[in-house]
């Protein structure tokens, strides 16, 4: 079950997308997601899919990890889906009952979420996949670092989300630990009425914010044992270095994007 | 008929991510009631995946579990019975108390079970005393108790639902050498006292010699043998390719061998190595 969360997991592999650039992949899956949303015509949210299915297969993750990231949101992709179905009125009515009426802007519309947040979900996912969690912050930083200068506090914003990041599967291997432990006493998570297993929550809750507790204090000693004091005139182990390939992909996705806003343009 | 079979046993992690690992692989093995077995094997070697899957917490990737002959994994099993007839203290257990006395945390099993408030309180302080935690520690948080003192708790909490296998795994890691011995020393009295199955993990061979009447010996996800500590301490040269030592006191035993003070047994625990040299010395005495 836990095992099953999959969003925000590195996924390692020699790929071109891997060795990228990560403040190129950011950028470029920004001006994606913008894609996606400007985008009103059949026209372009086939250029996406493209796209999507193009850094996929440079990515050489297996798509059924793509489809698996997709799994959680099933519910609320149906639920877009059925509002934006019953909602919108324009167009040939194909069904009518009742206050029901399905028009063809209500389909074209409930289609176009649906795939529009299927490819989100596929492009941000890719991007976690191929790209550590270190990495991902180290990018952040460095892409925010113009910030600095607003006295916003950027480096230690990135450490925290490195050290949460980092953390995450520690926690769930933990929980998992706790879990399994309780359930040799014979802890019943399965069953019950709603406050039954809230109270079977107990003893899972408890020990895992204890030993969050005394993770957070072990870190933050032994952080100070090592002298950490802030991003100051600290140096990196890896510098993030963007060449040719990162400069191609980013052309490619400004020209989609372009392609896009034209389309969009004209046949409006 | 043996109380606990294991069947072409294989448990495979992560199956098709680049993480997929063989934890346990086509394992055969059978074990007796009653019996102490001591688990050994190399860091790695699928001991704690082996033992979680004997209570039911892993579901085997294939192969099956059978208790008194019973596959656990059968549709018509009730998987929590199972897991109140063998049960398993974790590798560092410390860190599952929950409740806000020790009183308490031992009883969160049993009361699992449905026993009477009697039969409960009977059973937490019964164990409570087998694993040496005194009165005044039933009261306390468990937090305001020191590890050693957790980790006996935590042992008492599996205990206490009197299961008729108990499996231990690596229950005196990180204790200082009185309190394991103390441990080990309580669990083999509670052995005897209830006739249980037990199964012990341990990395100290010292451990396991000195307490276990049966031996199982992993390595690279196989069971490489099942024996008694002779038998199994017989194979030294296959044991230290495996990157397990024999206990010290057999390699000592080993070494005056080969300076020419040869005995007929196997040695492996110092308390009977002192007894031999004892009577070796003293049947020298009076020629002297
Ligand atoms: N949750 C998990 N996910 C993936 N692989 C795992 C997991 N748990 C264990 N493994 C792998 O399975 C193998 C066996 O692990 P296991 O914990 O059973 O070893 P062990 O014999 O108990 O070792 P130790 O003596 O260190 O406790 C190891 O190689 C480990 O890397
Ligand atoms: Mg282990």
């Amino acid at each position: 079950m836990l095992k099953d969360i999959t969003l925000g997991q590195y996924f390692p592999m020699n790929s071109v997308v891997h060795r990228m650039d990560a403040r190129y992949k950011i950028v470029i899956t920004l001006i994606y997601l913008v894609m996606l949303f400007w985008g009103q015509q059949i026209w372009s949210l086939a250029a996406g899919l493209i796209f999507t299915a193009t850094a996929v297969f440079c990515s050489k993750i297996p798509p059924k990890m793509i489809i698996k990231s997709i799994k959680p949101i099933v519910p609320i992709l149906i639920f877009t889906g059925l509002i934006n179905l019953l909602m919108l009125d324009g167009g040939d009515v194909y069904w009518k009952w009742w206050v029901i009426r399905i028009t063809e802007e209500g389909v074209q519309t409930s289609v176009f979420m649906i795939v529009r947040i299927c490819l989100l979900i596929a492009g941000t996912s890719l991007l976690t996949y191929t790209t550590s969690p270190i990495v991902l912050t180290d990018a952040i930083e460095s892409l925010l670092s113009p910030m600095k200068k607003l006295k916003m506090p950027v480096h230690e914003l990135a450490m925290m989300m490195t050290i949460a990041l980092r953390f995450i599967p520690t926690l769930i291997e933990e929980t998992s630990k706790i879990m399994a432990a309780q359930k040799a006493r014979g802890a019943d998570l399965e069953s019950g009425s709603i406050v039954q297993r809230a109270q079977a929550l107990v003893p899972i809750l408890i020990p895992l914010f204890v030993s969050a507790f005394r993770r957070a204090e072990e870190l933050a000693l032994a952080m100070e044992c090592r002298c950490y004091h802030g991003g100051e005139g600290r140096t990196r182990l890896r510098k993030l270095q963007s060449g040719l390939r990162d400069y191609i992909a980013l052309a490619i996705t400004l020209l989609m994007f372009a392609g896009v806003i034209v389309l969009n343009a004209v046949l409006h | 008929m043996p109380i606990l079979e294991a069947k072409n046993l294989t448990y495979t992690y992560s199956i098709g991510s680049p993480f997929e690992k063989t934890a346990v692989d086509h394992i055969d093995l059978s074990i007796a009631e009653g019996e102490f077995v001591g688990v050994i094997g190399h860091t790695g070697s699928g001991k704690s995946t082996l033992m979680q899957m004997m209570n039911g917490l892993l579901q085997p990737t294939s192969g099956q579990i059978l208790l008194d002959g019973c596959d656990i994994w059968d549709k018509k099993t009730d998987r929590r019975n199972i897991r109140f007839q063998v049960g398993l203290v974790f590798q560092y257990p410390e860190y599952q108390l929950f409740e806000e006395t020790v009183y308490q945390d031992i009883a969160f099993g049993p009361k699992n079970m449905k026993l009477s408030e009697a039969e409960i309180d009977r059973r937490v302080r019964e164990t409570a005393e087998a694993v040496g935690l005194t009165e005044e520690q039933l009261k306390k948080a468990p937090y305001a108790l020191s590890g050693g003192q957790k980790r006996r708790a935590a042992i008492a909490g599996v205990m206490a639902m009197e299961p008729r296998v108990l499996i231990l795994d690596e229950p005196t890691a990180g204790l200082d050498p009185k309190g394991r011995t103390k441990i080990l020393t309580q669990l083999q009295a509670f052995h005897k006292r209830t006739g249980c199955t037990i199964l012990l993990v341990s990395h100290s061979m010292e451990d396991v010699a000195r307490y276990a009447s049966k031996l199982l010996v992993l390595s690279q996800a196989k069971v490489v043998c099942y024996d008694t500590p002779t038998g199994v301490f017989a194979q030294s040269q296959s044991l230290e390719s495996m990157g397990l030592a024999l206990p010290q006191i057999t390699r000592i035993f080993k070494q005056l061998a080969e300076k020419g003070i040869s005995f007929e047994d196997e040695v492996y625990t110092v308390k009977y190595g002192a007894e031999l040299l004892k009577t070796r010395l003293e049947g020298r005495n009076p020629e002297c």
